[in-house]
C-alpha cells in the first residue's frame, strides 16, 4: 500500500527537516563561495576544474555522512524510542514502515542535494563562465552522486534494523570502502595470474556494491559526455541492488522482537 | 524458537536473494564495458606536490604512500608494452609514494629501472630515475642497494663508466654491503661496458629485490643478454665457417655438420638461433626473448 | 470479515519464552499458557503487579513481539493477519511520540493509516482532541507535553479511528486523580458505545469500578479470572486508627507508630474495641478509624506464600 509507505516517508522527512539537518547546506555554501573566490588565486585557467572537482566532491562527501549518520537511526531510533509500538498497532506492514523510512531518507537526501547543486551552478555562474553543453556531464554526475547514496542509505537502513547506531555506521561506512574499492581488488586479483585469487576478487567484485560505477566527477569536470546507456544501466543497478538490500532489510525486520 | 518461521517476507528473500544477485553481476559486466570505453584510461594526478599531499594526509602517510605506490605499479602495469604508451605520470606518482614514506625502498628500485627505460617499457628519462635514486640515497643512507640501482643506471644508460664505478665504489663501503660492488666497481673502471658486468649487475637485482615487475625485467634483459652472447660465439664460428667454405652459414644445422658445433644452440627460451642473409645470427622471431636496447 | 457471533479476544495457551543469561542459554518463561475469552462489550481489566507479563501480553497481541507457543484471535482474525489491526486500538505504556510533532500534526499522521478522507480525517482529529482534553494544547510540540499529557496523547490515538476493540496498558499511570478520572469517563463512554475494552493496571480501585470482569496475572500465570466482586471479597485485613496521645499506652508500645504528634496503629478487627477502650482511657483523642483494604500486593503475597514458589517457573535448559 503506496498510501502508508508514502505517510511514513513524508513523516520522516519531516522529522528531518524539523531536526534542522538542511542547516548543512549553510556549511556547503560557505565553502563553495570561498572556493569561486579564491580560486582565481590559486589556479588561473582551470578554475571551473576546480570548482567542478570541489563542488562535485562536496556534495558526495556531505550526502555520505548524511546517508550514514540519519540512515543508521532509522529504525533503530523508532525501536528505542518505542514510537514504533504504536505505528506497528496500525494496520501497516512492517515492511511498509520501512520502505516509507527509507524514502523519507531519499527524499531529504534528494533535496538537500538539489539545492546543493544551485549552489554549484551558482559558483560556476561567478567564476565566469557561462554554462556549456558539456556541463549536462555535470547534472549526471550528480544524478550519479543520488544513485550512490541510495544505495548506501540502504545499507544503512538494513543495519539500522539490527544493531546500534555505532556498529552500524561502522559496516556501513565498510561496505562502502569495499565497494569503492572492489574494482582495485579485482584489477589487482587479474594481476596475479592466480586462478583461485583471481576467482575469488572476481566473485567479490560482482558480490559487492560497486560504488565505482558512479563515479564520473572526473569526466564531468572535463566537459566529457556520459554515454546515456550507463545512466540507465547504473540507475537500474541501484534499483536492483538497492531491492535486495530492502528485501534483506525487510526479512531481518519481519521477524524481530521489539524490547 | 521465536518468530514466524518463514514469513513471507522472509521466503520472498531467499528466493530472490540469488536471482538479483545473478542480474547484478550480468549488468555489472555490462556496465564495465561502458566505462572502459568511455573514460579511454585517462589517469589524473591533480595534487602533484607530495609536500602537499603528506599535509593533507593527518598522519596517514604511510598508507597514503601505499596506495600512491599500488597506483604507480598499477600506472604501469597498464601500460608497460603497449603501443604509444605514455608514462609521463610515472615520475610524480613516484615522486609522491617517496615524499610519503621515504623509506619505502622498492619504489625507488622501481623508479630506477623503469623511468628510465626506453620505448614502450617506460619513459626512458634517466635524468629523473638518478634524481629519485638520489632522493632515496639521502634518505636511507646505509641501503647499499640503491648505490647499485645509481651504479647501474650510469653504467646501463648512460654508459657514465666513471660515475658508475664511482657509485658502486661508494656504496661498498657501507657496512653490510656485499664484496662483488667493490669487484664491479674495479672491473667498470678498468674495461668499461662488458656483456658480463651487465650481466652481473642484473643478476645482483634479480636476487636482492622480491618485487615482481623489477624480477621480470631482470631476467628478461639476462636472457637478452645471454643471446647477445651466444650471438657473438656463433658469429666467430660462422666466421670460421667462411673461411673453410667460403661462405657464410644458413643454419646452425650447417654448423654441426661441419663440425663447428655439437648440437644445435638455442637461446634461453628454447628457440634455436637463426642466421641472417648478412652472416650474422639472430634470434628466432617466434623467441620471446629480446637483444638488450642499446 | 470478522466473525460477529464469536468472542472479541480468543487468546489460546500463548506462551512467551526469553533466552537470557550471558550466553543466552537459560529459558525464562514470561508468560505461561495463557487462555482467556472475552466477549464484545465487555471491559476486562488484566491485573497483576509489576513484572505480572501484562505487558507482554498485549505486545504478544499487537505483533510486536512474537508467541514461542500458542495463538490468539482478535474479531475472529488471527494476531498475525495485520489487517485486524483496522479494527482496534492500542495505547502503550509510558507512551512517548515523535516529540516535533505536535498533538493534532501526530494524530493527523496516525490517522492516515485507516482510510479517511481529508476532511473527515480532520474533524475526527479535533473531535477527538477535545475528547481527550486537549484542545488547547493541540497546536503544542509534544516535546512540551506533561507525561498526563502525553498520556492523554495515547489515548487519543487508539480512539481515533473508533476501533471496536481497544487495547490500553496501563492508562491511569501517571496521572493526577482528575486525569484518572477523565480516563475512567472515556472507558466507561467506550462501554456505552458498546466497544471492548482490555486494560492493564495493577492498581485495584480502578479495576473495581470499570470492569464487567477481571483477569489476575501473575509470575506469568494466569491465577483466576471473574467479576471483581469476587477479589474484593477478601476479608478486610484488619483496622487502621489514627489518634493523637500525650503518651502511647504500655502495651501498645511497637505496634504504633509516629508521625509528630500522630499515632498510627493497625489492629485486628477482633481487637478494635479493646484497642480503642484502652485509648479513651488514656485521653487519646481519636482521629479516624477506616479499614484496611489489601492491595493487590497483599493478594498476591498470600498467593504466593500458598504456593511456596519463589521463582519464576523455570523451562528446563535445552
Amino acid at each position: 500500500m503506496k498510501i502508508m509507505s508514502g505517510a511514513v516517508a513524508i513523516n520522516t522527512f519531516r522529522e528531518a527537516v524539523r531536526d534542522r539537518v538542511l542547516y548543512n547546506l549553510v556549511i556547503f555554501a560557505l565553502m563553495m563561495i570561498g572556493a569561486a573566490i579564491l580560486v582565481g588565486q590559486i589556479s588561473i585557467g582551470i578554475e571551473r576544474l576546480v570548482i567542478i572537482n570541489l563542488g562535485l566532491s562536496a556534495i558526495s562527501i556531505f550526502g555520505l555522512i548524511m546517508a550514514i549518520f540519519m540512515g543508521v537511526g532509522l529504525v533503530y531510533k523508532e525501536i528505542e524510542k518505542r514510537t514504533l509500538y504504536s505505528l506497528l498497532s496500525k494496520p501497516i506492514y512492517r515492511w511498509e514502515f520501512l520502505v516509507g523510512k527509507y524514502g523519507g531518507l531519499l527524499l531529504t537526501l534528494g533535496v538537500n542535494t538539489s539545492l546543493m547543486a544551485l549552489g554549484l551552478a551558482a559558483a560556476l555562474f561567478y567564476v565566469g563562465r557561462p554554462f556549456l553543453r558539456s556541463d549536462v556531464s555535470i547534472v549526471v554526475a550528480i544524478y550519479f552522486i543520488l544513485l550512490e547514496l541510495a544505495l548506501v542509505t540502504a545499507f544503512a537502513l538494513f543495519f539500522s534494523c539490527f544493531s546500534s547506531p555505532m556498529l552500524s555506521t561502522l559496516f556501513t561506512l565498510g561496505i562502502y570502502v569495499a565497494g569503492i574499492f572492489a574494482k582495485g581488488i579485482h584489477d589487482f586479483g587479474e594481476l596475479t595470474h592466480n586462478p583461485a585469487i583471481e576467482g575469488t576478487t572476481r566473485a567479490l567484485y560482482f558480490l559487492l556494491p560497486n560504488f565505482h560505477n558512479f563515479n564520473v566527477i572526473a569526466a564531468a569536470a572535463h566537459g566529457e559526455s556520459v554515454p546515456f546507456s550507463l545512466v540507465w544501466q547504473n540507475t537500474l543497478y541501484t534499483t536492483l541492488y538497492g531491492a535486495l538490500v530492502l528485501l534483506g532489510a525487510s526479512a531481518v525486520f519481519s521477524r524481530r522482537n521489539l524490547k | 524458537m521465536s518468530g514466524p518461521k518463514l514469513t513471507r517476507t522472509v521466503s520472498a528473500a531467499i528466493i530472490a536473494t540469488p536471482l538479483l544477485f545473478a542480474a547484478i553481476a550480468v549488468l555489472q559486466v555490462r556496465i564495465d564495458v561502458k566505462m572502459r570505453s568511455a573514460t579511454k584510461e585517462k589517469e589524473e594526478l591533480l595534487l602533484r606536490s607530495g609536500d602537499a599531499l603528506k599535509k593533507l594526509s593527518f598522519g596517514y602517510d604511510s598508507l597514503m604512500a601505499d596506495i600512491y605506490w599500488t597506483r604507480a605499479v598499477q600506472y604501469y602495469g597498464e601500460r608497460v608494452g603497449k603501443k604509444g604508451a605514455n608514462f609521463e605520470l610515472l615520475a610524480p606518482l613516484l615522486d609522491i609514494t617517496t615524499t610519503l614514506d621515504p623509506n619505502l625502498i622498492v619504489a625507488y628500485r622501481f623508479g630506477s629501472v623503469f623511468l628510465s627505460e626506453r620505448g614502450t617499457g617506460g619513459l626512458g628519462r634517466s635524468d629523473l630515475a638518478i634524481e629519485l635514486v638520489n632522493k632515496g640515497i639521502a634518505a636511507n643512507p646505509s641501503e647499499w642497494r640503491l648505490y647499485t640501482d645509481l651504479g647501474s643506471l650510469y653504467y646501463l644508460r648512460l654508459k657514465d663508466y666513471p660515475n658508475a664505478s664511482a657509485a658502486y665504489l661508494a656504496g661498498s663501503r657501507i657496512p653490510g654491503a656485499p664484496l662483488w660492488m667493490k669487484l664491479i666497481a674495479a672491473r667498470i673502471a678498468e674495461k668499461g661496458g662488458s656483456i658480463e658486468t651487465s650481466r652481473a649487475i642484473w643478476s645482483e637485482l634479480y636476487e636482492t629485490t622480491k618485487d615482481p615487475n623489477l624480477r621480470k625485467k631482470a631476467l628478461e634483459e639476462i636472457q637478452g643478454l645471454k643471446a647477445q652472447e651466444d650471438e657473438s660465439q656463433l658469429d666467430e664460428l660462422a666466421d670460421e665457417y667462411y673461411k673453410r667454405f667460403g661462405r657464410f652459414p644458413s643454419s646452425t644445422k650447417e654448423m654441426r655438420d661441419a663440425g663447428l658445433l655439437s648440437g644445435i644452440p638455442v637461446d634461453p627460451a628454447g628457440f634455436p638461433y637463426v642466421f641472417g642473409p648478412d652472416g650474422k645470427s639472430h634470434l628466432s622471431a617466434q623467441s620471446s626473448v629480446e637483444e638488450p636496447n642499446p | 470479515m470478522s466473525a460477529m457471533s464469536g468472542p472479541a479476544i480468543e487468546i489460546l495457551g500463548l506462551t512467551k519464552d526469553y533466552a537470557v543469561g550471558f550466553w543466552r542459554k537459560r529459558m525464562r518463561r514470561s508468560l505461561d499458557n495463557l487462555t482467556l475469552q472475552i466477549e464484545e462489550g465487555e471491559v476486562f481489566g488484566f491485573l497483576g503487579p509489576n513484572g505480572a507479563g501484562k505487558t507482554t501480553t498485549l505486545k504478544l497481541l499487537m505483533g510486536l513481539i512474537f508467541p514461542t507457543a500458542g495463538k490468539a484471535r482478535i474479531r475472529g482474525r488471527s494476531i498475525e493477519d495485520v489487517r485486524m489491526h483496522r479494527d482496534i486500538g492500542f495505547m502503550p505504556e509510558q507512551p512517548y511520540f515523535y516529540d516535533y510533532l505536535t498533538a493534532r500534526e501526530l494524530l493527523d499522521y496516525y490517522a492516515r493509516f485507516s482510510n479517511f478522507a481529508t476532511a473527515e480525517r480532520r474533524g475526527r482529529v479535533v473531535k477527538t482532541l477535545s475528547r481527550v482534553g486537549l484542545s488547547e494544547a493541540a497546536d503544542l510540540q509534544l516535546r512540551k507535553f506533561s507525561k498526563g499529557m502525553l498520556q492523554r496523547v495515547g489515548i487519543a490515538q487508539a480512539i481515533l479511528h473508533d476501533p471496536q476493540v481497544i487495547f490500553l496498558d496501563e492508562p491511569m499511570s501517571g496521572l493526577d486523580p482528575v486525569g484518572r478520572l477523565e480516563v475512567r469517563d472515556i472507558i466507561l463512554d467506550l462501554k456505552k458505545q458498546g466497544r471492548t475494552v482490555f486494560f492493564s493496571t495493577h492498581i485495584l480501585s480502578d479495576a473495581e469500578m470499570l470492569c464487567d470482569r477481571v483477569g489476575v496475572l501473575h509470575l506469568g500465570k494466569l491465577q483466576g479470572v471473574g467479576a471483581p466482586e469476587e477479589i474484593v471479597s477478601i476479608e478486610v485485613v484488619g483496622m487502621e486508627i489514627l489518634f493523637e496521645a500525650r503518651a502511647l499506652p504500655a502495651n501498645l508500645t511497637g505496634r504504633a507508630t509516629k508521625i509528630g504528634k500522630r499515632y498510627r496503629i493497625a489492629v485486628q478487627e477482633a481487637e478494635l474495641y479493646a484497642t480503642l477502650e484502652l485509648l479513651r482511657g488514656h485521653e487519646a483523642r481519636i482521629l479516624s478509624v477506616s479499614p484496611v483494604r489489601p492491595t493487590l500486593e497483599d493478594y498476591f503475597m498470600q498467593l504466593v506464600r500458598g504456593q511456596h514458589s519463589s521463582e519464576a517457573a523455570e523451562v528446563n535448559p535445552q
